[in-house]
């Protein structure tokens, strides 16, 4: 991580190919490697505490209760009885965010969700499918949201592209915002640990020092922790109200 | 109460967000430049790919196989909640039923025990009096025997009297005159002072 004087803080989001050539062919980094181990876990997860499918639940099946239950409610409270189509298409999302945000904490392990492909990828997905519900739903009067009701007619010129341009913006500010978290707070973890070693080449004085940046990057975890779910329930919740807004007549 | 959790949601939203753009500005975040942005490299649009991939067959295995295994449990428990209240409610309704007949029958015994007590007594009352009447009507055939016979007895005490009458009045006018005097002249004049009344001094022969 740290060569020398300079910080390396970037290099934990580099890519690798794995499997060697086959990977590097079909274009197969870590990243979806650790897409596939959280989608696994988030499956064991349901399946093992599904399992005992008890009408006392234990822990681990109460646990698995309270997922399914909290995602539910926040899609059917946000977009209303039509929330249980959308639920399953919520829940893996805030799962997939979730156990990424979280898969990405481990030590020596890879954050997919620090790439802005990868929540690019996800914010425009969510925006398409808004976008296709809502011609669906409310046919060419999904255009008529672009003028705010009630407003004067002769501001039009001015309201329709603010409404557009903001509109337009969902996918870069949903993206970006995951993206930058992530990206934050793996870059803060990588400076204080760095100031560690660096402190360690200052002898006794240094040891006792660098005791400041470990203390203070077992903080950050506690804070990763945090806006790890933070922002996967921010993507789910901004989602859910995209397509409450789809879903309206 | 909407309004002020919306509203440190949204605080805590920026502060949080804030928070990136600090550090992205800190020297040392663009030594070396981006990965993430370095989309020259087939590796990083190779993720979107791969992840659209996984996250289509991660949301195909949630919809057709996890999600509903989790509802089938959670429907499984409120139908037997539900069940059970109904078979609480059902067994209540039930023991409702069974005092509200256990009364009726109470209150019918009670009218029934009542209504022969009553008849009983009713039929005491008119045996009562029925047997009042009958001694009544003894005791008063009785009275009515009793006061023939006084009236009998009366007339034949009377009866008898006036010959003794006559004989006392013989004897009287026998020894006063001497002469036997005529029967019936006597039986005539005892009759005559019995006619005129039995109280008070006889009058003069």
């Amino acid at each position: 991580m740290a060569s020398g004087s300079s910080i390396d803080v970037l290099g934990q989001f580099e890519l690798h190919p794995v499997l060697g050539g086959l990977g590097e062919a079909v274009r197969l980094s870590q990243s979806p490697v650790y897409m596939v181990i959280a989608c696994a876990l988030v499956l064991a997860f349901l399946f093992y505490g599904m399992k005992p499918a008890a009408v006392v639940p234990g822990r681990l099946q109460a646990a698995a209760e309270i997922c399914y239950e909290f995602v539910r409610n926040l899609a059917v409270d946000t977009i209303g009885p039509e929330g249980t189509t959308f639920f399953p298409f919520i829940f893996a999302l805030f799962f997939f965010i979730l156990a990424g945000n979280y898969l990405g904490l481990i030590p020596h392990s890879f954050t997919f969700t620090s790439h802005i492909a990868v929540t690019f990828a996800l914010a425009i997905m969510v925006f398409v499918i808004s976008i296709i519900v809502s011609l669906k739903v409310q046919g060419f009067k999904f255009f008529a949201h672009f003028m705010p009701a009630g407003a004067p007619v002769a501001l039009a010129p001015l309201l329709v592209p603010i409404e557009i341009l903001s509109f337009l913006s969902r996918p870069v500010s949903l993206s970006i915002r995951l993206f930058a978290n992530m990206v934050a707070g793996h870059v803060m973890f990588d400076i204080f640990a760095s100031f560690v070693i660096m402190l360690a080449g200052l002898g006794f004085i240094g040891d006792v020092l660098a005791v400041g940046p470990i203390v203070i990057n077992i903080a950050l975890i506690g804070l990763e922790l945090l806006v790890g779910v933070l922002q996967a329930y921010v993507f789910a919740i901004l989602t859910c109200i995209y397509l409450r807004e789809a879903v309206a007549h | 109460m909407r309004l002020p959790v919306t509203l440190i949601r949204h605080s805590l939203l920026a502060g949080i967000s804030g928070l990136p753009l600090i550090v992205a500005a800190a020297p040392g975040a663009h030594a070396a430049g981006m990965p993430q942005l370095d989309f020259k490299n087939p590796l990083v649009t190779g993720q979107v790919i791969w992840g659209g991939i996984i996250f289509l067959f991660f949301y195909l295995a949630l919809r057709g196989w996890a999600l509903p295994r989790v509802e089938t449990v959670l429907k499984n428990r409120n139908e037997r909640i539900t069940g059970d209240l109904d078979q609480a409610h059902a067994a209540k309704v039930e023991a409702d039923k069974a005092v509200r007949e256990l009364n009726e029958t109470k209150k019918a015994a009670a009218a029934q025990a009542q209504a022969h007590l009553d008849s009983v007594l009713e039929q005491e009352r008119v045996s009562a009096a029925q047997r009042l009447a009958e001694m009544n009507a003894k005791l008063e055939a009785e009275i009515a025997s009793a006061e023939a016979g006084v009236a009998a007895e009366r007339k034949r005490a009377l009866e008898s009297l006036r010959p003794i009458a006559c004989d006392v009045a013989e004897s009287l006018v026998q020894r006063i005159t001497g002469n036997a005097p005529d029967r019936a002249a006597v039986e005539a004049a005892v009759a005559k002072v019995a006619g005129a009344g039995v109280s008070g001094q006889p009058a003069a022969v």
